[in-house]
Formats: C-alpha cells, sequence, structure tokens
C-alpha cells in the first residue's frame, strides 16, 4: 500500500503470521507470485500449510487470527486488514479454492449445476439466473464431465469422486480469479482419477493464465505441477525455489529428510529406504537426469536377488497361500419387502498362488476388491464359491473354531493408525489380544515379557506398554499395530495399506521396519495397497486387482516394466514417482 | 422412491397390528372378566351370564380382538362397557379438540425454535447466544403443566386478561375460542418450543462445521447468507427427527394440558375412563393416540424422501 | 502427524460450567432425599387443620398446605419419591435396553431388525401412556410409575447402545480382534462396552431426567404415588385451586421439579460434551 512494490505481482504475502490465543501455528509467511505462476506448498500434517491458505482466503477458523500483510492484485487494502464485506467480493472472483474432499465440500442436497451457477449469480458475473445456470453447463463440459447437463442437474453423490472434484474446479474457475488455491484436491482420489485431475488443473490454469498456488504432501505431485516450491515445517517456511533446483539441490536439511523419504527408488547401502535420519547420505535425483526408470530397476532388483534367493526358483516351494475361482457377491441394501435384490460383485474369481517366503504385492484402487479379497484371507468374511487355503487349511465354509487355528498363522496390520488401536486399551493389552484364544491358557508373566520383547522388535521403548494409544504418533501407533500381528508368531503378515495414512517421513521408516521384520520372522508378506511406488519397493511378486478381478500378475520387474493389460498400464502410467516426474519436466 | 414408501407403509402396517394386539392383550386379557368389573363381586351367575353375552365377552378371545381391530380403522369403536354408549362418536368429537392443540402448540414451538436455535447458534460463543441457550435449557425442565399453572396464575388469575379454563368449539364461536385456547397451547408450545431450541441449535452447529459451508464461504458468500442458503435445509434432517419424536411427545403432554385446563379433549375423555375403570375406552383412546404417533412417523419418513435426495435415490 | 506424542491437553479439558451446574443441581436434589431419611421440620404426612394455608414464616419455610402439612418437609421427601423413581426406571431401561442395543449393533441381521422394530413400536408408546394403562389395569401406585417409566424408557437407551455399538464395530481394532479369533463376547466387554459406556452414562441422565418429568406429570393427575406419600406432582395438582389465594403452594413443587429435572439435564449434555468433543467450539 505504501510502496507500489505490488504491481505485477499475483499476490504478495509478507510477515504472514497465524496465531490462537496460546500459540503461533505460522509464523513470517512470505509469497510473492506473479500472473500464472504455480508454486508449491510442501508439508505434512501440522506444518501448517492449510492454516496458511485459510488465512490467504481469508477464512480462518473462530479463534485463530493472522497478521502481516496480503496484497492481491486489484485491490489496494492488505487483505488480513480487510471486514469480511470486502473479502466476500474478492473470494470466488479473484481468488478461489478447490478443497481435498469434495463429498463433504459440496452441498449435498443441492444439485451440482445451481452449485456452480451460484458462484457466478453471487458476484453478478453472469446477466442473469438462467445465463448462470447455461454457464454452469458449459463450464462442467470444460472440465471434461460427460454429459455435462446430466452432471448439472446430479446431486453430488450421484457423481463419483473424481468427477465431484472436476465439478468443483469448474466453480472454482467459474469467474476467471486470477488466484486458485488448491488444498491437497486429489489426496481423496484413486491413482488414475489423480492423474487426470492433476492434469486438468495444469491444462486450465495454463490456459487461463491462472496462478496455481497447490498445497500437498505429495513431493511428484509439486514436481509435476509446480515451478516454484515452498517447503514448510512447524509453522515455518524452511525453504524456497525452483522446484528442479530445490529437488535436486536441497539446502535445508528438513528438504532434504523430506526428499530421501519420498523417494521410494533411491536406497541406502543396505538397501533400506532412506529416513529422515539416513538422509545425509542421499543423493537427490538431478534435475537433467532421465534414466530414471533403468537405473532405479537396476538396483531393485540387485537388492531383490541378495534378499530373496529363493523368489525366483519359485515352482518347487509349495503354496503357503492357494486362492482358487473366488468369488464374493454382496446383497445391496437392507432385505426389501418387495423389490428384487441388487447383487454387488466384489470377487469375480480371483486365482492366485503364494510361496512361502514371498513378498506378495495386491495392487487396486478402490473398488477393485483388494479389501474384500483381504477380509477372506483373515476368515472374517467367507466367499460365495472357490477356495481358499492358508498354510493348510481350508478358509472357505470353515468353522468359528477351525478358523483359530488359520488365524495364528495369519495377521493383519491395518490402515488407519488411529481407528486399529482401540482407544480405551493399554498398549501391553492390545499387544497381547492375539495371545487371547479360546483354548490356550493365559500366562500373564510370560504375555508380559512377550510384549516387552516384541515393543523392542517394533522399536518402541518399554514403558509404552503402559500407556495408551492417544498418546503416540501415527507412525508409532503403526509399530504397536505391528507388534500386535507378529506376537504369535504368525506365517503370513497381512499388510492392509499400512503406510497410506502415515506422512512421508514416517512412512519410510515403518517400510523399512516391516521389511526387517518379514526378513527377521521368516514371515510371508501379503502387501495390499494403491500405491504402486510403494508395492515395487517391497514386494517380488504382484498381482493387479481392478473391479474383482485380477487383470495381471507377475514379478515386479515384469508388471513394471512391460505391463500387457491396458488398466496396468494406465495404473503404471498414472502413479507418479519423484524422479519421473522431476525427470519429465 | 415408491419401493422405500411400501416399504415404509408395510412397517406402519405391521407396528399397528403389533401394537393392537399388545394393546388388547394387555387391556382386555390381563384384567379379567369385564362383566364381572362392571356388575361388582355380589352379582348373580345369571345377570353374569347375560351381561357377559351382551357384551360379546363370551365368545373366544381372539374373535373379540378380530371384532375390536377391525372395527378400529372404521371408526367403531364398540360400546362402553360401563357407561353402555358406542364410544366412536365421542372418540371423533374428543379428537378434534385434541388435534387442534397439538397443531397449533407444534407450529407455534417452531416458529419460536427456529430462528431462536438459529440465532443461538450462530453466536454460541457471544453472551446473546448463550442466554438464549440458557433460557432454552431452563425452559426444558420446566414441565408443561407448571407451564400451565404458572401461565394461569399471571394471566387468568393476576391480570384476568383471558379465561382460566374452559373450551369452546372454534365453529361455535370464533372469538371465546381463540380467548380459551391461548393458555394452553402457549404452555404446551413454550416448553416444547425449548426444546427445539435446543435441537436446532446443535444441528445448525453441527452444519457450521461442514466442508460445503466453507465452500459456500470460498464462494463469496456472507456468513448468514451461506448458512440460510446452504446450511439450514441440511439442518433441517435431523431437526425433522426429533419433530417427529417431539411431536409424539406433545400429544401424551396435551393429556396432561387437557386436564390443567379443563378442556374435552381426549386425554381428558382418557383419565375420565381411567377413573371410571372404563376398559374398553381406555383401550380405545390408547390405540387411537398410538395410531396419531405412527402415522407422525410416516408422514415424516415421507418428508425425507422429499428433503434428502440420498435417500430418494437408495431403496 | 509428528513424533511429538499427543498431550494431555485433548483429554483433560478445562471443568463444564454445564456439568457444574448440573452436578450441584443434582447433588442438592439427593441431599435432599437424604436429609428426609433422618430429619424434617414437620411430619410431612400428618395433617395439622389448625396450621393450615400458612405463609412463608420461621417455622414454616415454604408455608403449610390446605391440611395444614409443612411444605418444605414435604418438598424433601417428595424428593425421596422422585429419586427412587428415577433409579428405578433408569435401572429397569438401562438393564434391558443396553443389553438389547448391543446385540442388535453387534449381531445385525434379523436379531437387529426384530430388537428396532421392537424399539420402534415401544417408542409409540411414550412413558406417560404406559403409565395410565397401568394405572388403569392395575391401579396408581409408586411401583406401576416405575415400572411404566422404566419400559416407556428402554427403547431410548437401545437405540443409543446400538448405534454406539455399530459405530465401534465398524472400526479396525474391532476386525482386528476378530482376525485374532477373540470371542463375541470377549469383543462385548473388552471392546464394545468400554467405547460406549460414556454414550450410556449421559442417556441414562437424560433418560432420568425424563423419568422425573413423567413421575411428576403422573402424581399431578392422581396416578402415580398414592396420598398421603407427599410427591411433587401431586402437591403440584393440589394447588390449583389456590391460585388466585396462595400461589406460592405452586411455586414451590415447580421448582423443585425444575431443579431436578435442569439438573440431570445439564449432566448429561456437560457429560456428553465431555465425552464427545465434536461440538466443541474449539477445534
Amino acid at each position: 500500500m505504501d510502496k507500489k512494490t505490488t504491481t505485477g505481482a499475483l499476490i504478495d504475502v509478507r510477515g504472514l503470521t497465524i496465531s490462537t490465543k496460546h500459540r503461533t501455528l505460522v509464523s513470517n509467511f512470505n509469497l510473492r507470485m506473479n500472473p500464472g505462476d504455480r508454486v508449491g506448498l510442501i508439508g505434512e500434517s501440522g506444518s501448517g500449510k492449510s492454516m496458511t491458505t485459510s488465512a490467504l482466503m481469508g477464512l480462518l477458523p473462530e479463534g485463530v487470527s493472522a497478521s502481516g500483510s496480503i496484497q492481491l492484485a486489484g485491490h489496494p487494502r492488505n487483505l488480513v486488514e480487510a471486514t469480511d464485506r470486502e473479502l466476500q467480493k474478492i473470494r470466488g472472483k479473484d481468488m478461489s479454492m478447490v478443497f481435498q474432499e469434495p463429498l463433504t465440500a459440496l452441498n449435498p442436497l443441492m444439485k451440482v449445476g445451481p452449485q456452480v451457477a451460484e458462484i457466478m449469480t453471487s458476484h453478478k458475473t453472469v446477466a442473469s439466473k438462467s445465463a448462470a445456470q447455461a454457464r454452469a453447463v458449459e463450464l462442467l463440459g470444460s472440465v471434461k464431465l460427460p454429459d455435462p447437463a446430466r452432471a448439472a442437474r446430479s446431486y453430488p453423490h450421484q457423481l463419483s469422486g473424481g468427477q465431484r472434484q472436476r465439478a468443483m474446479l469448474a466453480m472454482a474457475l467459474a469467474n476467471n480469479p486470477g488466484l486458485l488455491l488448491c488444498d491437497e484436491p486429489t489426496t481423496a482420489l484413486d491413482v488414475t482419477v489423480q492423474r487426470q485431475v492433476l492434469d486438468l488443473i495444469l491444462e486450465s490454469v495454463q490456459e487461463r493464465g491462472t496462478g496455481l498456488l497447490f498445497i500437498t504432501h505429495d513431493l511428484s505431485v509439486v514436481a509435476n505441477v509446480c515451478d516454484r516450491v515452498l517447503v514448510m515445517n512447524n509453522g515455518q517456511v524452511v525453504e524456497e525455489g525452483d522446484t528442479g533446483e530445490v529437488f535436486s539441490n536441497p539446502q535445508h536439511p528438513y528438504t532434504r529428510g523430506l526428499l530421501a523419504a519420498s523417494d521410494l527408488n533411491a536406497t541406502d547401502a543396505d538397501g533400506r529406504l532412506f529416513t529422515v535420519a539416513s538422509a545425509a547420505s542421499y543423493i537427490p535425483p538431478l534435475a537433467e537426469a532421465q534414466p530414471v526408470v533403468e537405473a532405479a530397476n537396476a538396483e531393485i532388483s540387485d537388492l531383490r536377488e541378495h534378499d530373496q534367493a529363493a523368489g525366483d526358483t519359485a515352482p518347487e516351494v509349495p503354496s503357503l497361500i492357494s486362492v482358487k475361482d473366488l468369488t464374493r457377491i454382496y446383497p445391496v441394501g437392507r432385505s426389501s419387502l418387495f423389490g428384487k435384490r441388487s447383487e454387488v460383485h466384489a470377487l469375480k474369481g480371483v486365482s492366485f498362488d503364494v510361496a512361502a517366503g514371498q513378498r506378495f504385492g495386491v495392487v487396486g484402487e478402490s473398488g477393485s476388491g483388494k479389501s474384500t479379497l483381504l477380509r477372506i484371507l483373515a476368515g472374517l468374511d467367507q466367499p460365495t464359491s472357490g477356495s481358499v487355503r492358508v498354510a493348510g487349511s481350508e478358509v472357505a465354509g470353515a468353522k468359528e473354531r477351525d478358523l483359530v487355528q488359520l488365524r495364528q498363522q495369519l495377521q493383519i496390520v491395518f490402515q488407519d493408525p488411529m481407528g486399529s488401536l482401540d482407544p480405551r486399551m493399554r498398549v501391553r493389552d492390545i499387544i497381547a489380544e492375539p495371545l487371547l484364544v479360546p483354548g490356550q491358557k493365559v500366562d500373564s508373566a510370560k504375555h508380559r515379557k512377550m510384549v516387552a520383547e516384541m515393543l523392542g522388535s517394533v522399536g518402541l521403548p518399554a514403558d509404552a506398554a503402559e500407556r495408551f494409544p492417544h498418546q503416540f504418533s501415527g507412525g508409532q501407533r503403526q509399530r504397536i499395530s505391528i507388534a500386535r500381528a507378529l506376537i504369535c508368531e504368525p506365517r503370513v503378515l497381512v499388510a492392509d495399506e499400512p503406510v497410506s495414512a502415515l506422512d512421508v517421513s514416517v512412512r519410510a521408516q515403518v517400510l523399512n521396519l516391516l521389511s526387517d521384520l518379514v526378513d527377521d520372522y521368516h514371515l510371508t508378506l501379503v502387501f495390499v495397497s494403491h500405491d504402486l511406488g510403494v508395492v515395487r519397493h517391497i514386494c517380488d511378486n504382484v498381482v493387479v486387482m481392478n473391479e474383482g478381478r485380477i487383470v495381471e500378475s507377475g514379478t515386479t520387474e515384469q508388471i513394471y516394466d512391460s505391463p500387457q493389460h491396458a488398466y496396468t498400464r494406465t495404473l503404471v502410467n498414472s502413479s507418479m514417482s519423484l524422479r519421473n516426474e522431476l525427470a519429465l519436466r | 422412491m415408491g419401493i422405500r414408501l411400501l416399504i415404509n407403509l408395510a412397517r406402519f402396517v405391521v407396528t399397528y397390528v403389533i401394537a393392537t394386539v399388545a394393546v388388547f392383550l394387555f387391556m382386555r386379557a390381563i384384567p379379567g372378566d369385564p362383566a364381572q368389573i362392571a356388575l361388582g363381586v355380589n352379582a348373580t351367575p345369571e345377570l353374569l351370564a347375560k351381561t357377559r353375552a351382551e357384551f360379546g365377552t363370551d365368545r373366544p378371545l381372539i374373535v373379540q380382538y378380530f371384532d375390536w381391530a377391525l372395527g378400529l380403522p372404521t371408526g367403531n369403536f364398540g360400546t362402553s362397557y360401563v357407561t353402555r354408549q358406542d364410544i366412536s362418536p365421542l372418540i371423533v368429537d374428543r379428537v378434534q379438540v385434541s388435534l387442534i392443540l397439538v397443531l397449533l402448540a407444534m407450529v407455534l414451538a417452531l416458529a419460536i425454535a427456529i430462528p431462536f436455535g438459529t440465532y443461538a447458534a450462530v453466536k454460541h460463543r457471544n453472551p446473546s447466544g448463550i442466554i438464549v441457550s440458557g433460557i432454552s435449557q431452563v425452559g426444558v425442565a420446566i414441565p408443561n403443566f407448571l407451564a400451565g399453572i404458572l401461565l394461569v396464575v399471571v394471566f387468568a388469575v393476576g391480570l384476568g386478561w383471558l379465561p382460566a379454563n374452559g373450551w369452546t368449539p372454534p365453529g361455535e364461536d370464533f372469538g371465546d375460542f381463540i380467548s380459551r385456547v391461548v393458555l394452553p397451547v402457549l404452555a404446551l408450545a413454550s416448553v416444547q418450543g425449548a426444546i427445539l431450541t435446543r435441537y436446532v441449535r446443535s444441528a445448525v452447529m453441527e452444519v457450521m462445521n461442514e466442508d460445503y459451508l466453507r465452500t459456500a464461504r470460498s464462494k463469496g458468500l456472507g456468513k448468514l447468507e451461506s448458512l440460510i442458503k446452504h446450511g439450514l435445509r441440511n439442518a433441517s434432517i435431523p431437526v425433522l427427527t426429533v419433530t417427529s419424536v417431539q411431536l409424539a411427545a406433545l400429544i401424551i403432554g396435551a393429556v396432561v394440558i387437557e386436564r390443567v385446563f379443563v378442556i374435552p379433549g381426549l386425554g381428558s375423555m382418557l383419565l375420565d375412563a381411567v377413573g371410571n375403570r372404563d376398559l374398553l375406552t381406555v383401550q380405545s383412546v390408547v390405540m387411537v393416540l398410538v395410531a396419531i404417533t405412527l402415522i407422525i412417523n410416516l408422514v415424516v419418513d415421507v418428508l425425507y424422501t422429499i428433503l434428502d435426495p440420498r435417500i430418494r435415490k437408495g431403496a | 502427524m509428528s513424533a511429538e506424542p499427543v498431550t494431555a491437553s485433548s483429554t483433560r479439558r478445562k471443568l463444564s460450567v454445564t456439568l457444574l451446574v448440573g452436578s450441584i443441581l443434582v447433588a442438592l436434589v439427593v441431599l435432599a432425599a437424604l436429609v428426609s431419611f433422618v430429619w424434617t421440620p414437620f411430619d410431612p404426612v400428618q395433617a395439622v387443620p389448625q396450621d393450615r394455608l400458612q405463609g412463608s414464616s420461621v417455622t414454616h419455610l415454604m408455608g403449610t398446605d390446605r391440611y395444614g402439612r409443612d411444605v418444605f418437609s414435604g418438598i424433601l421427601y417428595g424428593a425421596r419419591i422422585t429419586l427412587l423413581v428415577g433409579l428405578v426406571a433408569v435401572g429397569i431401561a438401562l438393564i434391558i435396553g443396553t443389553p438389547l442395543g448391543i446385540l442388535a449393533g453387534m449381531r445385525g441381521g434379523i436379531t437387529e431388525e426384530v430388537t428396532m422394530r421392537g424399539a420402534d413400536i415401544l417408542l409409540a408408546f411414550p412413558a406417560l401412556l404406559v403409565a395410565i394403562m397401568f394405572g388403569a389395569v392395575f391401579g396408581a401406585s409408586t411401583f406401576t410409575a416405575m415400572l411404566a417409566i422404566g419400559i416407556g424408557s428402554i427403547p431410548g437407551f437401545a437405540r443409543v447402545a446400538r448405534s454406539g455399538t455399530l459405530q465401534v464395530m465398524s472400526t479396525e481394532y474391532i476386525m482386528a480382534a476378530k482376525a485374532s479369533s477373540q470371542s463375541s463376547w470377549r469383543i462385548a466387554r473388552r471392546h464394545v462396552l468400554p467405547n460406549i459406556i460414556g454414550m450410556v452414562v449421559v442417556q441414562c441422565s437424560v433418560s432420568f431426567a425424563i423419568a422425573v418429568l413423567a413421575e411428576a406429570a403422573l402424581s399431578f393427575l392422581g396416578l402415580g404415588t398414592p396420598p398421603p406419600v407427599p410427591s411433587w406432582g401431586r402437591m403440584l395438582q393440589e394447588s390449583q385451586q389456590f391460585l388466585g389465594t396462595f400461589p406460592m403452594l405452586a411455586v414451590w413443587p415447580g421448582a423443585a421439579i425444575a431443579v431436578a429435572v435442569l439438573g440431570f439435564t445439564l449432566l448429561g449434555d456437560g457429560l456428553r460434551d465431555r465425552f464427545d468433543p465434536k461440538l466443541n467450539g474449539d477445534r
């Protein structure tokens, strides 16, 4: 306002500090963007990145206040000091936002068309209500929704996740804002959809010359989308610069750690993933380097050989898990009195074998049937037809009594570090739970010793036993979950998306731990995930599932390097790895 | 939507039938012989037999049940064992009085609850919001008959503005009807309004935390504008649920209020019948009250499907 | 999610005003009932015709009624009836409703359908209506009132327990428990019950308030505790004919009922905030 330094800048944020009554959430945040700039704001949960975007929109939650200055092109006023009425004129017109969860971000009781039209009528950027409706359909078409007129007449729940996010984007872009804020817009989406939506965002902002501020925890997404990047940690920007520059030559140890932990293609001397702790010896990808695919594969197959010499001579090894023609049909909805029941075919004839000692990956997006498969493997659900043999016992049609045997052989690590541990139980009791099976004597002293040993194995202090789950971080909770799974010394460990709810820096640690334990305890690992990068790192054999079928199976190299099935190809092409995205820039 | 409606209708019928069986068994089978009750312990066997034949209670219970239950939907409730009068015209008369009371009270209660509840939610951090919320909290704790008594003390006895009790049908003398209906309706509605205010408040507060309200704000809508355009309809769904439950409570609440204000509604009829041990009348009035409650539930379920497209789709 | 453990701040919240006021009011009612066992200023039952219809004085703090009985003594004694009816009614509903709800939530299928339809049917019979039916068949007594209110309160407990159980059963820790062959009984005892107990306690408090209201209404209608045992509802009913002359006769029992109901509602609300921080203002 005082000096005309803001000329030319789209947005100029200086010394933005956000705090509650008791503590500072973000301190001294600076950002200057020119029209058309694409800036990535990277941070893990709790870094303050979402608070920052809320402050830019002037939508901080009650009890949180901001100071500093935000200058937006075309507005002389410092937005931090602007009244809500002034901000209302800016929000949705000069600056708009796309949120993470498209289902909850749309009003469930209002059709999509009117929701898109509303942003135009409320800013009077169109002549009339009917013009706004017509324009809304146009916009829905421009974000490549099939049959936009129909989409406009639909309620949000009638669209898929990707379609909803497209509608959100159409809404955000309706008034041609100079600045688009995207807060983890693709995190809730499937891999293939994520790629499409990212491409769409990129295309849309490039076409219109819109400035993009992209908030995410995912470094490969930033590498794909943004020219410039800000790295945030604990409310402070620790590093800023050109994306290629920052990613290939990180200056701050936190950035280096984050990069190292995100890079699933790089391993240290012991074949382990880099963690924040071991990041010093990590060599960041070079911006100019291209031969990622080959190099990375060489590393991985090396690793595989010294790790798992027996894996390749599979035919002689008897299979530990054998699944034949498995189908599972669910009736949908409640049993109605008159209408005929509709059915969902969750599994449509799935067959595969897992040899003892294998690290077996199951890859698929939501709705692929992988969760159903997992439930059946663990004897938590019965197949409609087909057979499942685990360690010699048949799961299909087995009685609860017989399943007890099976479950001693097969244990699961779950996805949600919050929800998989009973909040009312002490860690000691949580870990010891699998020992309390019918027909086994309870020996508290022995249990106590076993729990202590298990805690040691997963790298938690012994006093953790007396504490409650909420006293631990996500990564620690996942360690507890692993300890619980391994205490009864199973032969098979099933991991259900064990790292997808974790921050990147924690992810590498948990994967390394899992990897070590599989070796130490001679486990057979079944690893279920939507994340190809993770599966690629940890598994030697993979099946790809889509719509209840296995569309392709083979060794990890085969699947990743020469995918045969069209779906596998889409999946491999859609999934992002840091190195690839950097090389493709 | 059609299937959902059919399922609800079927549920209604099943629930209703079970309720008739339960009420019949409880009121008719447990107490024993109505003839004995009507005539007292000193009745001669001949007289008893004659009375039983007259009442039709000499037939098997199952026949009596069907006789009674099948008469209900047609408005044929049978003849009282005590007054020897046909119950049906009485009930028809009294239902109108009770329904007028209950519906007026509900409309007024909602008219109080929706604005005040929303206000208390929006201003939940301000003193004014906390005061509204506090008043509603105290209101919830006051039984409606106490509210009625207090209203009488102030407006009838103290100020003498309105009559303390009595009833005039609206068709007869509308002015008198109004003057007599004000206090009982106010007694029912003030307490009910307080209860609903609390539900509206918590529903609106819940909605205020929803992502789609943040979206609306990020579109450039004002706080109040986004709440009215996007929030209230969403909030109305949980409020509708409690409204149906509260409407049922109100029907029973009216029984007591009718006693306070000496109003000839279903409640007074029920209580008089209890006093006279006129069990067939009790049985029939109870069934009418239950049927009204069940019909309300059915209607509310239809309203759901209209309000919420997510239900409309799935059946 | 950084490495630092979540501090106790999320578990130990500041003492809420609601909870405090609720507890104080409930304590007041309980105290009145307890005191009445050892001491009341006058015999609450014995008529003293020469002292009839006196206003407040040092001897008769709240005055006397038309039979000359001390109102304050009646209020103290009435607390006993109120609490007794509330306790027994909530006890009945708790013992029957909660296990049914847990069973419905854990078993699903037919069990759930039958239980919840049953609850729906019972819901069409509010406590007061059941009590009137009981009164008609068995005659009015404290016992029928307690029983009827208890039966009428069952659906509330069944519903709360069921919805809590469904929430718990959908979590991954239940999957984990099943995946290590824990029996349904053990899952119910070790996982479900500890996690829904908060909701059930809240329901107890809310139901207690409803029971107090219903008991007052029943006594008011003459279908509750029969005379001469004092109960707040009947004291209120008896005051009706003196509204023009001695309105305080209505105010005292009315206030007593309101205090008891307010206490239990506030206690319930306070406990709910404590167990379920979702609606709390800050985050």
